[in-house]
């Protein structure tokens, strides 16, 4: 390359590091996806792979392994944030016997998806770090429950296990250290509760995936009343790194009380979307303008959600918050398992939020009243002012069935369902307003709230909206000035797509 | 994992083991609806007499989960998603509407020769590509009315 000099006028094709997308980032989790192919082990090996379940195995006890994980202060990649250390500490210092490890898969919420790249790209390093797990709590079992929606993860996963077993890293006498683990697959069949860990163990038991008090807390009684440790498959797939490069290495990374890097799916209103995996601390700001390159379109920012539909909105107020576990929620949004979507000047809050919660509470399993009845209550109440038919009590009401269901549901799901809808409240209250008494919906989103009208001035009369308008909604004759009947016309939104005129405005 | 033929002794001194036998259904199930094509009466009873369960708690667990299907379904289930993602980017509602009134059934519904099945489905996690849909295990992204008319069109193609 010494040979080529640039002209003046060149630019020269940039590195994978030195591109916007990538140059904040730090991978740990996310090392290897894309690099090395996750249906060859060897690949794995070669970038390191094994090492530190070799290193666990031979060099450490596993009261060493969980000293350096508490050191390392690894918090729950799954969303709750609680230190992996101690909960091996706890599932160690349980008398009862036979134990399990266990790996939450079963990634749910409506846009995150780097657990699926995880076990589709790099499967090895889960199933490391949980056989590092089970040897620190003095397991020989585990299990992995995949959503089923994720065929591609499964037969990977499948493959690696395989694999691993080949080369002796499960199995009988685990390079010839007397330990004994192996793993097994089981698919989930579409419930997002069961991502709640003990409704996930019920589901592993065969039963339907309904969630139970806790405690006991799985470390002492979880699947078949044993002692379990469940975590997620970010947490398992960094905590190879963690054993062989040591706690202090994975501390010096991020803040002080979130260590580490946190991986998000950037995705919505966004120039670049995909998986990122940067140090805790980093500012939304960042995130959002530097990796992902801004709105696109010209628009301009208007919230982000983090946590996914369980999480909360943060305005432009708040971009400049970094993103860790506690400040996140100091802000008033949660850190969940890493969904980051990001809306532009064009979406309604209220039909934001209202998203989120068709979701949370069509997901109840039922067990429990505060969740079942108070999902569908707050809907109707969000339902009701989207559609122009709120009432002035109706935001005190919303407040009253949240607190309700934030101190009386049994699980996260209900605990946590009213979470969007007071976030976007707490932060876009006035959009909320203008629904109820003006009857208006300030991002013109609302069908209820809105009318399509033909500007006179700008309209030739052309046809293209009377003849694309599905409703019929569109009369007028050629070269005259064509009219809207709101009473037909059903706010899909066509006409504005196919005027060529600018002839068309919502109201 | 070996599953232990039950008989009453072995579920009496070893309540794991039984446990093992009933943690079995969710699969059995799968591989019952692969069979049948869905989980007739006839379906759940074989797979409650193989796993020693009565048909209530087959049924009970089997209802609880949206990818056990109790009516017949058909050959190819044609699943959109209704992510966020999707939505967002003007998926969603519109593709679901297109596919529903393309193929002339409402979510949930068969068409008549029982080649179509249409449903609409939670985040299928292919949200940087959105919008997508999924054909039985196929998943297909960033889709837009012209590739859902070529994928049905070759559908039926591919079912002649």
């Amino acid at each position: 390359m010494e040979n080529v000099e640039l002209q003046q006028d060149q630019v020269a094709i940039p590195t994978y590091t030195e591109l916007p997308y990538y140059r904040k980032q730090v991978r740990i989790a996310l090392r290897n996806c894309g690099i090395i192919n996750p249906q060859r082990i060897e690949d794995y090996i070669a970038r390191g792979g094994y090492l530190a379940l070799a290193k666990a195995l031979t060099e450490m006890t596993p009261d060493e392994v969980i000293g350096v994980m508490k050191e390392s202060k690894l918090r729950g990649r799954g969303g709750a944030g609680f230190v992996t250390g101690i909960k091996w500490e706890f599932a160690r210092r349980s008398p009862a016997r036979p134990k399990y490890v266990i790996c939450n898969a079963d990634e749910g919420d409506p846009g995150a998806f780097m657990d699926r790249s995880i076990l589709e790209g790099d499967p090895h390093s889960v199933i490391e770090g949980m056989a590092i797990a089970a040897y620190a709590i003095g397991s020989e079992e585990g299990y992995i429950y995949c959503r089923a929606e994720y065929p591609l993860a499964i037969a990977h996963l499948k493959t690696a296990i395989q694999q691993a077993r080949d080369y002796g890293f499960l199995g009988k006498n685990i390079l010839g250290s007397n330990f004994n683990f192996d793993l097994h697959i089981k698919e989930g069949a579409g419930a997002f509760v069961c991502g709640e860990e003990t409704a996930l163990m019920a589901s592993i038991e065969g039963r339907r995936g309904e969630p139970r008090p806790r405690p006991p807390f799985p470390a002492v009684s979880g699947l078949w009343s044993k002692p379990s440790n469940v975590n997620n498959v970010k947490s398992y797939a960094m905590t190879p790194q963690i054993i062989l490069n040591g706690a202090e290495w994975f501390a010096s990374i991020g803040t002080e009380n979130s260590p580490g890097t946190a991986i998000f799916a950037l995705t919505g209103k966004i120039n670049r979307t995909g998986l990122i995996e940067v140090p805790m601390g980093i500012t939304l700001r960042e995130i959002i303008y530097d990796i992902g390159g801004g709105i696109p379109g010209g628009k301009k920012f208007k919230a982000v959600q983090t946590g996914g539909p369980l999480g909360g909105c943060l305005p432009a107020e708040a971009l400049d918050t970094p993103v860790d576990f506690d400040s996140l929620v100091q802000a008033g949004a949660t850190m969940g398992s890493g969904g980051m979507i990001v809306v532009d000047e064009d979406t309604c809050m209220v039909e934001f939020a209202k998203y989120f919660l068709t979701f949370a509470s069509a997901e109840s399993c039922g067990k429990c009243v505060p969740c079942r009845i108070g999902g569908r209550r707050l809907l109707e109440v969000l339902t009701r002012i989207s559609n122009g038919e709120g009432k002035p009590e109706d935001l005190d009401e919303i407040e009253y069935i949240s607190r309700n269901m934030k101190e009386a549901s049994l699980c996260a799901l209900g605990q946590l369902t009213p979470g969007p809808v007071m976030a976007s409240l707490r932060f876009f209250r006035s959009e909320y307003e203008a629904h109820i008494y003006d009857k208006k919906c300030p991002a013109k989103v609302c069908k209820g709230l809105i009318t399509y009208r033909v500007i006179e001035e700008n309209c030739t009369g052309c046809m293209v909206c009377k003849r694309n308008c599905p409703a019929g909604a569109i009369s007028g004759e050629k070269r005259e000035v064509h009219y809207i009947d709101p009473s037909i016309c059903e706010r899909c939104g066509i006409c504005i797509t196919v005027c060529k005129f600018d002839a068309i405005l919502i109201e | 994992m070996a599953i232990v033929s039950s008989n009453s002794t072995t579920s009496a001194a070893d309540p794991l083991e039984d446990g093992r036998k009933r943690a079995m259904l969710l699969a059995a199930l799968y591989i019952a609806q692969e069979q049948f094509g869905w989980l007739s009466e006839e379906a759940i009873r074989r797979v409650a007499e193989r796993l020693d369960l009565s048909v209530g708690q087959v049924k009970s667990t089997a209802s609880f989960y949206t990818m056990f299907k109790l009516q017949p379904q058909g050959k190819y289930r044609i699943q959109v998603c209704e992510g966020l993602s999707c939505y967002l980017v003007g998926g969603a509602d519109p593709i679901i509407e297109y596919v529903s009134a393309k193929l002339g059934i409402q979510p949930g519904e068969t068409t008549a020769d029982g080649l179509f099945t249409l449903e609409v489905v939670q985040c299928l996690a292919a949200c940087g590509t959105a919008p997508a849909l999924k054909v039985n295990d196929e998943l297909y992204e960033n889709m837009t009315f012209t590739a859902i008319d070529q994928l049905i069109e070759r559908l039926q193609e591919q079912a002649e």
